[in-house]
């Protein structure tokens, strides 16, 4: 019987038969931990397994992103115990400077198309965007495969997600993802990994597709996991340094169910505070003012991300009065931007440029919302209180920056 | 057999059992940098509206009933602990986020999916009787609804303790 990429992805890691609903064990080619999470990782080896060593160091990373530098003491002492733990192990860490691990892991060629990774991250899922398996998990669950390098996994079902139509010019892959969130809300995919399927997916850059697979857990879903394309293949094969191949569901896999989203006639779309399913028009909002603006995540932190708003805000101002802040998910993604001119180009509209890392998601890199206060960002999470005590619309990288420039909740057509 | 039996907290907007309370409901990121498990407890819920005050008011032995995708959101253990710290017996929800799922079970938490319950006369305060053998719920000895049966690796590992006990067994 046919397989879905999931159920192709676990049997390849396990001995037993990948099928869903079944629990089995799954061999995982990449652990990782980051300073959110990493040191109770570190608290759970040494009570749990006092003087063992880790299942095997060359695939056990530490990725601190976020709290990047610690701006407070809490995290600077976690962010130092894993830094110890990881000297004492011999175990990489990619440092604050380095920007997103999920990112930095598919960056380095650490993790290929038919992988499987896990981290402290609930984005983690965003290995989906090149056909890799990957999981968010908590403390004790990342310690225990620290050790063991493998866990049980419920073999999930699999949704089909048909993508109907061509993206309009005006939209970008955020815009098809807002619409693919708002289409099937927390409920339809909790539990099942999704396979997305049409000419507009077969046709997304890898930026594109790591915005689409980082929503999955916003959708409940475990992952979004997207046939690579050849040029999704070449890069990863560039930062491998070697060769890799890819991966496909087989034509007769079994779905669970199909969903159909229609994007004909997609215009930006945008969330509205409190939950990221709650996906309008930007039109219908576009009268909001709005008080500072986050550019960056995981979501949307990527070079071509970034460029995109820049070319919006090219030669204008923010609006006086807004805060509009820019952080690139990882440190080479911020070295292109920055050879490239473009963090120029944000930064003489008014923007502030920070170091890379999650940015706006965490404990405030760049700072927070005050009380009252409309912000849009390009992150995944709007849930109240998640990044500050105001008000947080999301959307993507052009409506950000157009609202910037506005002052209000705006279209990148609006600005020009 | 197990059994739990406790004081019931029925998590309630509008009269209905709430859906989606994220992590940062249950367990704000702002308290992210502890560690104690002892110091959880005392911020479970602070920033879910209409229940801030839940933790002063839970008692040991006290059980939390919850509508769909509970605990969806970052992959957070505290989100976990804060319960087992305040002595609440077990959780239970008409579904999970998948990681909270995960970080729950492997932490020997008890977690219960609600299958079915009538609450026609049921109250916060009230007291119930879940038995996972039979997957009953019980209130004044009468059935009132129904929890899914345990998984078999949720079950040994509640036996075992957590995962890491588990896991010498195996």
């Amino acid at each position: 019987m046919g397989q879905t990429m999931v159920e192709k992805i676990m049997q390849k890691h396990s001995d037993e038969d990948a099928e869903p609903g079944k629990i089995i064990w799954i061999d995982i080619d990449i652990r990782s931990a980051r300073d959110f999470g990493g040191a109770n990782v570190v608290k759970n080896m040494n009570t749990y397994y006092p003087g063992e060593k880790v299942h095997d160091r060359s695939k056990t990373y530490f990725t601190f992103d976020c709290n990047v530098p610690a701006n407070t003491i809490a995290y600077a002492n976690n962010q130092h115990i894993c830094r110890k733990y990881a000297k004492g192990e011999e175990i990489k860490v990619y440092d604050v400077d380095a920007g997103i691990g999920s990112h930095v892991l598919i960056e380095e060629g650490l993790l290929l198309p038919g992988g499987t990774g896990v981290g402290t991250d609930s984005h983690l899922n965003i290995l989906g965007s090149i056909g890799a398996f990957g999981q968010g998990m908590g403390d004790q669950d990342i310690a225990f495969v620290f050790k063991a390098g493998k866990t049980w996994f419920e073999v999930p079902e699999t949704i089909r997600i048909d993508v109907d139509g061509q993206l309009p010019a005006d939209c970008s892959a955020r815009d098809l993802t807002l619409k693919t969130v708002g289409t099937l809300g927390t409920k339809t995919a909790l539990g099942k990994a999704q396979e997305f399927f049409g000419p507009t997916i077969d046709s997304l850059d890898l930026s594109g597709r790591i915005t689409l697979s980082s929503m999955a857990t916003e959708m409940s879903a475990i992952i979004a996991l997207l046939q690579p394309n050849e040029a999704v293949l070449q890069e990863c094969s560039e930062a491998r340094g070697s060769p890799v191949e890819g991966i496909a569901p087989d034509p007769d896999a079994t779905y669970s169910a199909n969903v159909t989203v229609d994007i004909n006639g997609l215009k930006p779309q945008i969330s509205r505070p409190g939950k990221p399913h709650d996906v309008v028009d930007v039109e219908t909002v576009n009268d909001v003012p709005v008080d500072s603006v986050f550019i960056g995540s995981c979501t949307n932190g990527r070079y071509e991300d970034i460029k995109a708003a820049a070319m919006v805000v090219k030669g204008k101002k923010i609006k006086p009065g807004v805060f509009g802040s820019v952080v690139p998910a990882t440190r080479k993604g911020y070295i292109r931007l920055m050879k490239d001119g473009i963090l120029e180009i944000l930064v003489d509209a008014g923007f502030l440029v920070s170091n890379p890392g999650c940015g706006g998601c965490a404990s405030g890199q760049i700072g927070m919302t005050g009380e009252g206060q409309v912000q849009i960002s390009t992150s995944n999470r709007n849930y109240t209180g998640k990044q500050g005590a105001g008000f947080t619309y999301l959307a993507s990288p052009e409506t950000a920056a157009a609202s910037a420039i506005m002052g209000r909740i705006a279209t990148a057509e609006e600005v020009v | 057999m197990t059994v739990y039996n406790g004081r019931i907290w029925l998590m309630l907007e509008n009269n209905e059992l709430i859906d989606d309370i994220d992590t940062d409901m249950i367990y704000h990121n702002k308290y992210l940098a502890i560690t104690d498990k002892s110091q959880m407890g005392q911020y479970t819920f602070d920033n879910l509206k209409g229940y801030e005050d839940f933790a002063k008011k839970a008692q040991p032995n006290d059980i939390v009933i919850v509508g769909e995708n509970f605990g969806s959101g970052s992959s957070r253990q505290q989100a976990v602990d804060c319960f087992d710290d305040l002595g609440v017996i077990c959780v239970m929800a008409l579904s999970y986020g998948a990681i909270y799922k995960r970080n729950a079970i492997n932490s020997g938490y008890p977690i219960l999916t609600i299958k079915e319950l009538d609450r026609s006369g049921l109250q916060s305060g009230d007291t119930l009787n879940i038995d996972t053998d039979s997957g009953t719920i019980e209130k004044d000895g009468l059935v009132i609804g129904r929890v899914q049966p345990l998984s078999t690796v949720q079950k040994d590992i509640l036996a075992a303790g957590n995962v890491f006990e588990y896991a010498k067994g195996l």
